[in-house]
């Protein structure tokens, strides 16, 4: 390898990348667009309910509970009502999804154990219903009234609280499998078309020419892009600890060692598609041909025990699979890299397949 | 034209190839062509598209890998020694190749790093360049935005920035105006002059003339070779001109006499080319006579087309009767 006709490679695609505006938009507005929309969207910490209360209590602890469920965020108050019936006639105009009954009795009821708390649902939104439920954690009221169902209740105050929890989980746990999967779908995409760009442009036919060596080549080509992959990091990690407080349990280094593995692992990919395709457009749907299996099968939208054994097999070839593993590990319960080997071995062993096959499949040939 | 430089010896040799085949699938691309390109000079591959002159340039520096036949570039063995081949030759491809997207300073900077100019000599290299091929003030041009003239100066800057031995050039001014033609031929020889071998393929016939030798390709054979002067001294006599008012009926009427090879009309005359001289002539003002059409038929010194005309015909009849 000459370190020289390496950097000289390495410059070119530099040069060529600040002068690719759209690439360059690309770079920074995928994590940011993703980030927000699988932040908010797959978000089950749901906020700002429109709701609306009545209170025919209006005693201290009545208004006290009120407050609390307001102070959560999980609500907002919309409306506030004298009656259920005023509540059920504005759940069916859809002015508000959530509606809270505090019974006259409330104090009585409170003391007796009974049911003290009503939570009405708009049960036509799955999302909000299903939030309900998890949230209030009890079975479904069997007396539902008719035209709002399902009705759900809080027996009391403990149970109300379970609402307050922070249902964060989700977003914690999505931010950090959100930085594979950006890393998966750029990465391989901009190698992807690496090589084949060069062809279509004309530009390969005199590269092959040159005393320019295979690995000199490829590696130029996908070192700036470990940089690129690493700046998509940072931004995702920020942004994820700005707009959703996902902490770092572990080493900040580690989870940037995890990342250079995955980046690594996808440039290789990204490297052999580029020597397989035909055209840009080619290597495109081969990106997504793996970028999907990736995002439904690594455990990032399902839990990896719940899948079929054939697709556990399969989760285990994709590079994200084991990038989800060891990000998990490092950034929510503290573990270190050092501990969870066997993924990152994995991640390495990838990249070094990868890589040489895409080495040995290019050939400085034109036949 | 210029004459070859005194500086090639005799015996030297730049490009041997023996046999030289190359199919794709069911198409003979390049057909037993043997080969023999002397140091120093500008040596012309002529012949229409598709005839298989960017495959054997693509075989000669190894990029392509010949189907049967013996290749020797500068000495080495082509394709096992591609690779040490490769730092002693430039390669000018017919498509433009540099970066559309790179200035013409990065576009050099780029090939002196990867062609293995030394570090320190690289930044001279570079301003020497720019001042020869007329770039000073476009180094911070991007190439994408250069005219096809100006594109294919860039090109052959960026295959001469190690100064090679050999430069081959695949129809490197297929897209230029005739302007633009003349200057780059003058760095061609300028390049010769300085001792660099040229393989050039062209299908023009005014660039084939500037040639020291040329071979003449069509279907994949190698139909003729030589310097333009013995290539068109050997048809002497065979070319002729005939003025006469009505030269669309005389076309009509010489094609079809066995002494002419091919009738083209060229103005209000016709140039014809037969398939020898003397006995033809008569035939020729005979059969004009026989019609009644009043002609002037003259010898003329016989050009490249008509080389080529006639060497690619036999081919064609050669081709048509294969059993006899």
């Amino acid at each position: 390898m000459n370190w020289r006709r390496l950097f000289a490679v390495m410059l070119k695609e530099l040069r060529q990348l600040r002068r690719d505006r759209i690439t360059l938009v690309m770079i920074l507005g995928i994590p940011i667009v993703q980030l927000v929309l699988f932040g908010y969207a797959i978000n089950l910490n749901l906020r700002g309910l429109a709701a609306g209360i009545a209170d025919q209590a209006n005693t201290a602890a009545s208004r006290a509970l009120v407050m609390d469920m307001v102070a959560s965020g999980v609500i907002t108050p919309r409306l506030a009502a004298t009656s259920p019936a005023e509540l059920t006639d504005a759940l069916r105009r859809g002015k508000i999804s959530l509606g809270i009954v505090v019974p006259p009795d409330f104090e009585a009821r409170r003391f007796d154990g009974r049911e003290a708390v009503q939570v009405l649902v708009d049960g036509s939104d799955t999302v909000v219903q299903s939030a309900a439920v998890q949230l209030a954690q009890v079975p479904l009221d069997s007396r539902a009234t008719a035209n709002v169902a399902p009705l759900l209740r809080a027996p009391n105050q403990i149970s109300v609280v379970s609402f307050y929890n922070p249902q964060r989980r989700s977003a914690v746990n999505i931010v950090p499998g959100l930085v594979g999967v950006i890393l998966t779908m750029t990465m391989v995409l901009f190698t992807g078309v690496a090589i084949v760009r060069e062809r279509e442009r004309g530009n390969m036919e005199l590269l092959i020419a040159t005393p320019i060596s295979r690995t000199e080549l490829m590696v130029g080509k996908v070192a700036p892009y470990v940089g690129i992959g690493l700046v998509q990091t940072s931004v995702v990690l920020a942004l994820g600890a700005w707009l959703f407080h996902v902490p770092v349990a572990g080493s900040v280094l580690d989870v940037y060692a995890t990342a250079m593995l995955l980046i690594l692992a996808n440039l290789s990919l990204g490297l052999l598609i580029s020597t397989r395709a035909q055209s840009q457009f080619q290597a495109m749907q081969m990106t997504f041909f793996v970028f999907l299996p990736s995002i439904l099968l690594s455990g990032f939208m399902f839990p990896f025990a719940g899948m079929p054994k054939v697709a556990q097999w399969l989760a285990e070839v994709l590079p994200l699979t084991h990038f989800l593993r060891l990000i998990r590990g490092i950034m929510l319960r503290g573990a270190g890299f050092t501990e969870l080997w066997p993924d990152a071995l994995a991640l390495l062993a990838f990249s070094a397949v990868m890589m040489t096959a895409a080495i040995l499949r290019f050939h400085k040939r034109l036949d | 034209m210029n004459p070859p430089p005194a500086t090639a010896a005799a015996g030297e040799v730049a490009i041997r190839a023996r046999g030289l085949t190359r199919r794709f699938g069911e198409l003979v691309a390049v057909d037993r062509v043997d080969l023999e390109v002397p140091r120093a000079h500008v040596y012309g591959f002529l012949g229409p598209n598709g005839s298989g002159k960017s495959t054997t340039i693509r075989m000669l520096c190894g990029l392509l890998t010949p189907t049967a036949g013996e290749i020797e570039v500068l000495g080495l063995k082509i394709p096992q020694q591609a690779e040490a081949l490769r730092l002693r030759i430039g390669y000018m491809t017919q498509r433009f190749a540099l970066f559309e997207d790179l200035t013409v300073q990065e576009n050099l900077e780029f090939l002196a790093a990867v062609q293995g100019v030394p570090r320190a000599a690289t930044r001279r290299r570079i301003e020497e360049l720019l001042a020869q091929f007329d770039f000073a003030d476009r180094a911070r041009q991007l190439a994408g935005t250069m005219s096809g003239g100006q594109k294919q100066r860039l090109a052959l800057a960026g295959a001469v920035i190690h100064k090679p031995e050999l430069l081959f050039l695949d129809e490197p001014t297929s897209a230029v105006d005739p302007e633009s033609r003349r200057d780059f031929w003058e760095k061609l020889f300028d390049l010769a002059d300085a001792g660099t071998t040229l393989l050039i393929s062209t299908h023009y016939m005014d660039e084939a003339e500037r040639c020291h030798r040329l071979a003449i390709l069509d279907h994949g054979r190698l139909v003729a070779d030589g310097t333009p002067a013995q290539l068109t001294g050997a048809l002497d006599g065979r070319s002729l001109l005939v003025h006469t008012a009505q030269p669309r009926r005389a076309q009509q009427l010489l094609t079809k006499l066995t002494a002419v090879r091919s009738v083209a009309q060229i103005g209000n005359s016709l140039r014809v080319l037969c398939d020898e001289g003397g006995a033809a002539i008569e035939a020729i003002r005979a059969a004009l006579g026989k019609a009644g059409l009043a002609a002037e038929v003259e010898p003329v010194a016989p050009n490249l087309e008509d080389v080529f005309v006639a060497s690619t015909a036999r081919h064609a009849q050669a081709a048509a009767q294969p059993a006899a």
